[in-house]
């Protein structure tokens, strides 16, 4: 018996949500006022809701449908899992982005799928869903398309005119974990994906002689890896992140906590979704991508190529570097500043730019809306030093969370 | 003496504005000024109070700030604290002695300034994102229509109607709330500070919406404290997915447990049958020629560590029965993205070369001694890295196979690394550039620059002198290879 269009959307949710990436955002500009359309991007995406798990709704995320002749070890819809199979027509598709749209639900669509039949079959259909929201619908919101391994030239180049951003999942930091867990995959696939879609997105962007751009996923590509299902360790999550960054010019690697699933593989952990870990590692993705930090610099701070769990990996290094501080918020260059524990990139600037009408306090920079509380041992400023705390040796303490205390039964 | 100076008070910049600057003309210090919202009993003031506004010097003509006080401004106007019109008159009464004080972000005025605005401009991103519109039916047929009721902090209606229109621009809309409301209708954007009654709806879309939401929450990674900073409870009554939230965050706990618990079971019977399949395709086909069998295969190559970092391999290309092959080092960014060789800037001085020389590209054979793309990363980018002797001596077995493929009366070394891979032997190219010499199976070896050595000369004579001496090697070799006797192909 069919199942109803609720019990579809049930399943093909559920199989959609260990993809981490809901992002609406980094693409151009645009709204429906001069088509009389529906929909629009603001540059900044924007998250219509949020679940209990603490993450962000901003997109209808959902596959296109979850049978897959695909079986990767870490995935729900592998085609050894008993998970309940269910599939959309486009049309489904197409009436439930509008839909949810026009509710304000949602900024858009994230279509992804299992592959059916052949990788040109999944791609050339998931294509369409994007054309008719487009070119039918005069949709003019957000579009993420899941870009399938081995699909022709023509088709990426078809959703690349029409998706915001195309994505293909790395899935593991190596080709060894790959193999192990997802057999039929080749990481020489999934990296000639990505160094196709960099050619274009690169060979769209620039002018043509005649002035227009061609349109080519403006949002760029993403990609996404599992953390903690094989043993890589976060030197070699990051060196390979910090790779793939620099290979393809990727938007996003995002790291996804590996978690259980329901019919899970006998190959692989039960365990807790390593959230902390995760978080870790988006902090250090983020002092490699924006604060001049070399990942090297990141990782070789903690043990066995770990990141501290207690620490963030900025305090850490700075714990690990105590020579290069206290650093004087008054005359230091903006690349020193943006080491300091606790400081982010608008707090620099606003340093920078207040710093040259007077010498900075410590109250100061409390008005910045910056918390001093880690920062404060880190720096000097006008009437404050940390003196000699640098040097002691239990500073770590001072960080740390504290041990939790025993009960008496 | 203090001025009081009353307003409505329900975010509308040009009332305040008009007072301020009257009394910033008068140099009024702010100390002197008191601001009082209009209550929502008007009799308080007699209209005669209110219209009343004293008689004030003129002693600026002009009164100037800069630009980014006015996008504050009108974000801080939006707000309901009381001190918020004292703070902007704060701020702009002493821009005009220091017309940099926005830029010092710990003068207690400005901070708080920036505090107003963010709120504002906080509230109205909620309102973007949390307003929910249910359908009603429209007495114009061609046109749906929606309402939505919403409970912001600020006075955020007005300034934040735009978005919407902008965004639903085919659909008929309205969003009340007890800060006033707004409505599209095709044609025109109408908005009003008045407070608002709830309009009354429901939407079956709802129904689909929680099944959404509730399938795409993840029970094995609760985040309570992430949900709510982003989302705040005092949100929730206005959203239909919210109601859920309590039962989903009861039960996950057991959710995970039971899938635990859960004995992993035998697999679908379609998967059998997909396993066959793939362990079909693995094969290499039969079909394929014999130079396409062995680029199938240096595809999978992992013999040296540069697979791992590489995009993938790049194999030799061009005709398999070429009289003359080119040899370069290894693959660079561009050739590893296109998985072609020579592809890139020195393939470009390549192909330019070829011209000058009077080759056609189809017809030659061109490749490298290392098939991938050896780098190391600075910032966002590639830099290449020279192959070591380890790296070049295991990739040597592949250009061993090509030369015995495709067997050319003429190698051309471009390079110390294809001379290496090619001769076994380390020598500088000044020292063999130019003269034949013979290799194995009657091959003749020409060695010249790489390309790429001529690209990174920065002296713009000598480089050109290098690209002229650069054809010529090419010419020679053809030269060379028509003096050569015709070779029996066959093995």
């Amino acid at each position: 018996m069919q199942k109803s269009l609720k019990e579809r959307l049930a399943i093909l949710s559920d199989a959609a949500k260990y993809d981490a990436s809901c992002a609406s955002s980094g693409t151009t500009k645009r709204d429906a006022m001069e088509s009389g359309g529906l929909g629009s991007t603001e540059g900044m995406g924007i998250c219509h809701a949020y679940t209990p798990d603490g993450r962000c709704i901003s997109l209808l995320k959902i596959l296109m449908t979850n049978f897959c002749i695909y079986d990767c070890a870490y995935c729900i819809n592998r085609s050894s899992s008993n998970v309940a199979r269910a599939r959309f027509t486009p049309e489904e598709v197409v009436w439930l982005t509008l839909e949810f749209y026009r509710r304000n639900y949602i900024e858009g669509l994230f279509l992804s799928s299992g592959i059916i039949r052949s990788s040109d079959d999944t791609m050339e259909q998931m294509v369409k869903i994007a054309q008719t929201l487009r070119q039918e619908h005069n949709f003019r919101g957000y579009i993420h398309l899941k870009t399938i391994p081995k699909a022709s030239d023509d088709l990426i180049e078809k959703a690349g005119q029409f998706a915001d951003r195309l994505s293909i999942n790395i899935e593991l930091p190596t080709d060894k974990g790959l193999e192990t867990y997802a057999p039929e995959k080749q990481p020489q696939n999934i990296r000639k994906s990505m160094g196709q879609l960099r050619l274009k997105i690169e060979e769209h962007g620039e002018k043509s002689y005649s002035g227009k751009r061609k349109r080519f996923a403006p949002g760029g590509q993403s990609t996404q890896m599992i953390v903690g299902a094989d043993g890589a360790n976060d030197a070699t999550i990051l060196g390979s992140s910090a790779r793939l960054y620099s290979s393809y010019g990727l938007k996003r690697v995002y790291y996804s906590a590996f978690s259980p699933i329901p019919d899970s593989s006998k190959n692989l952990p039960l365990i807790k979704p390593p959230l902390i870990r995760e978080h870790r590692l988006y902090q250090a993705d983020w002092l490699y991508r924006f604060y001049g930090f070399d990942v090297h610099e990141i990782t070789q701070i903690g043990q066995n190529g770990m990141l501290d769990l207690e620490l963030d990996p900025k305090l850490a290094w700075a714990l690990g570097n105590r020579g290069r501080f206290p650093v004087d918020v008054n005359r230091a260059d903006k690349e020193m500043l943006l080491r300091i524990p606790g400081f982010g990139l608008k707090t620099v600037n606003r340093i920078l730019s207040a710093r040259k009408h007077k010498n900075l306090r410590l109250e100061d920079l409390g008005r910045f809306g910056v918390s001093t509380a880690k920062a404060r041992y880190f720096i000097v400023a006008d009437g404050w030093s940390p003196h000699r705390t640098l040097d002691r040796a239990n500073l770590r303490q001072l960080f740390a969370p504290q041990p939790e205390q025993l009960q008496l039964l | 003496m203090r001025y009081q100076v009353i307003l409505e008070g329900r975010g509308d910049l040009e009332e305040w504005r008009n007072a301020a600057r009257a009394y910033v003309c008068a140099n009024i210090r702010p100390e002197y000024m008191e601001w009082v919202v209009e209550k929502s009993a008007p009799d308080l003031f007699s209209a005669t109070e209110r219209q009343h506004t004293p008689v004030l010097a003129h002693l600026r003509e002009h009164i100037f700030v800069p630009p980014a006080f006015l996008k504050l401004a009108e974000a801080a106007i939006c707000h309901t604290a009381p001190d918020r019109f004292d703070t902007l008159y704060k701020v702009l009464f002493h821009l005009q002695d220091d017309r940099f004080l926005l830029n010092d972000r710990s003068n207690s005025n400005i901070a708080r300034l920036h505090q107003l605005a963010n709120n504002v401009r906080r509230d109205s991103h909620k309102m973007k994102a949390f307003v929910r519109f249910r359908e009603v039916p429209n007495a114009a047929a061609n046109r749906r229509r929606f309402v939505a009721w919403f409970e912001p902090d600020h006075f955020i209606v007005e300034r934040t109607a735009p978005f919407f229109q902008k965004r639903f621009t085919d659909m008929d809309w309205l969003i009340a709330s007890p800060k006033g409301t707004a409505a599209w209708d095709g044609t025109t954007l109408k908005t009003s500070r008045k407070p608002s009654p709830r309009p009354e709806a429901t939407d079956q879309m709802d129904e689909l919406w929680q099944t959404y939401f509730a399938n795409i929450f993840n029970p094995a990674r609760l985040k309570l404290k992430a949900m709510q900073s982003e989302m705040p409870k005092k949100y929730w009554k206005n959203m239909p997915e919210a109601a859920l939230i309590p039962e989903l965050i009861e039960k996950a706990e057991a959710r995970v447990r039971n899938m635990h618990a859960a004995q992993a079971k035998q697999p679908p019977t379609f998967h059998q049958r997909l396993q066959e399949k793939w362990k079909a395709e693995g094969e290499v086909p039969s079909l394929l020629s014999p130079f396409e069998q062995l680029q199938h295969q240096a595809a999978q190559c992992t013999a040296c560590s540069l697979h791992c970092n590489a995009t993938q391999t790049v194999f030799g290309e061009g005709a398999t029965d070429a009289s003359i092959m080119f040899v370069g080092e290894q693959p660079g960014d561009h050739e590893d993205l296109t998985g072609r060789p020579f592809v890139g800037p020195a393939g470009e001085l390549f192909d330019q070369a070829l011209n000058a020389a009077g080759i056609d590209r189809l017809k030659i054979y061109v490749t490298n001694a290392v098939k991938h793309f050896k780098h190391i990363q600075r910032g966002k980018r590639r830099l290449h890295e020279r192959p070591n002797t380890q790296e070049i001596e295991h990739c040597r077995w592949w250009l061993a196979k090509e030369l015995g493929l495709v067997q050319p009366n003429v190698v051309v070394a471009m390079g110390a690394t294809a001379y290496l891979s090619l001769s076994g032997e380390r020598k500088p190219i000044a020292e063999i550039r130019g003269a034949p010499i013979p290799m194995a199976n009657n091959i003749m070896m020409l060695v010249t620059t790489h390309p790429a050595a001529i690209l990174r000369m920065p002296d713009k004579r000598k480089q050109e002198k290098m690209r002229e001496i650069f054809v010529q090697d090419i010419r020679a070799a053809t030269h060379l290879c028509a003096t050569l006797p015709a070779r029996n192909l066959s093995p």
